[in-house]
């Protein structure tokens, strides 16, 4: 645990320069992680298992959206689990369930515990949920995430200009992210 | 969808992200409201006519001292409560120093006048005016200051809010300060430090539902 944090905030680094594949590390230990820590919470306030993936992968993408925010002069855990808590407040609140079951827990407890049922699926479908965007912000995100092409050849592909792509990517995950919250009020 | 797809779908062609973007849009909120405000108060109120004589100089530094302070230190906590977290990195004591050495400030100055003064030194001639400039004013750099936090992500939206309103009425306190012409320090405690906590509470009311992400 005490070897996790200092390994998660080299790999945050990396992935704040641009490194993908650091990103990609990070996400998928992060994701594990959240998967135990939503289980347990959902479970301590009564309610199904179910809906823990929904809540990891609104956690995973408020991380991607918000790593700008997170200062490297501090640790990373308390960040992620500040994350984390306020999506998990946030949720419980979209779902009118009482917080005041919601138990205080810690930023170290958060690292304790793991869950790697990397199968586990969620109860949207991005690609769906996709066809809700403006057409500019679609094409973006299908060019550069989905299809993998850079994003010079998709501004070609879309007809916009590289910055307009870039900005389009970063509004239209923004726009996902309130779509699923929508999506997973029960 | 799996995660394991959503984690692939976000890191495909990663962009770097920038590091100082938090603090770098609170302090240019912080600057940007300042002009601004400053703007307003002198097209709205008129700065005071005797600012050049040394009375007024004097009352004017300490009222901009006492503004400046509780601008400085709010506007530092307020990079700080817009990090997700950054709840834990605050002081409510410190934030506190400002409003406590104006009050003992003024306090002792009353003590040394004769009580035939204190209503004048309190109330003084507009104190009707300065509260309700002060929360009036308030509002151009409080929304600036809310615009900067909505960038970041806070996670105590009550007290990010509530400094957005502090940062807001201290801004404010220091534009219409060059107006008032209202020269004793229990009446910059009592309606300088009332209309700033004014703000904050406003800020602290609202926050929850302009900062939610």
């Amino acid at each position: 645990m005490t070897r996790l944090e200092p390994e998660l905030k080299a790999l945050m680094l990396a992935s704040l320069d641009g490194n993908a594949a650091s990103h990609r590390a990070l996400l998928d230990r992060l994701s594990r992680r959240l998967r135990a820590y939503y289980k347990a919470r959902l479970a301590a306030v009564g309610r199904g298992m179910a809906e823990a993936e929904d809540l990891v992968q609104e956690a995973i993408l408020a991380i991607h959206l918000k790593r700008h925010t997170y200062d490297p002069r501090e640790p990373l855990t308390p960040w992620v689990h500040a994350i984390a808590r306020y999506k998990l407040i946030d949720f419980l609140r979209r779902n009118r369930a009482s917080l005041a079951e919601v138990p205080i827990d810690e930023a170290d407890e958060f690292l304790a515990a793991h869950d790697d049922n990397a199968d586990a699926e969620s109860s949207y479908d991005i690609r769906r949920l996709m066809h809700r965007l403006p057409e500019g912000m679609q094409c973006a995100i299908e060019a550069v995430k989905l299809d993998g092409l850079s994003v010079a050849e998709a501004a070609r592909r879309c007809g916009q200009s590289e910055s307009g792509v870039k900005v389009n990517i970063h509004r239209g995950l923004k726009a996902l992210a309130a779509l699923i919250a929508r999506e997973t009020r029960t | 969808m799996k995660t394991d797809d959503l984690v692939a779908l976000l890191s495909t062609n990663l962009e770097p992200a920038d590091r100082n973007v938090v603090v770098r849009a609170v302090y240019m909120a912080v600057a940007g409201g300042a002009v601004a405000t400053l703007a307003i108060a002198f097209a709205g109120l008129g700065f005071r006519p005797d600012l050049t004589t040394g009375r007024a100089l004097i009352y004017l530094a300490i009222k901009l001292a006492f503004a400046i302070g509780v601008v400085g230190l709010a506007t530092i906590y307020l990079t700080r409560l817009a990090r997700p977290g950054g709840e834990r990195r605050t002081s409510r004591f410190l934030i506190a120093a400002p409003f406590l050495i104006i009050v003992a400030l003024a306090a002792v100055s009353l003590g040394f006048a004769p009580q035939a003064h204190w209503e004048q030194m309190i109330a003084g001639d507009q104190w009707l005016e300065c509260l309700l400039s002060i929360p009036i004013i308030a509002i151009v750099p409080f929304a600036v200051s809310i615009w900067a936090v909505r960038k970041a992500a806070p996670t105590n939206l009550v007290r990010a809010g509530a400094f957005a309103g502090l940062v807001a009425g201290g801004v404010s306190a220091m534009a219409y300060a060059l107006h008032c012409t209202d020269d004793s320090l229990p009446f910059i405690a009592l309606w300088y430090g009332g209309t700033i906590v004014l703000c904050t509470l406003a800020g602290a009311a609202l926050g929850p539902r302009l900062l939610r992400w």
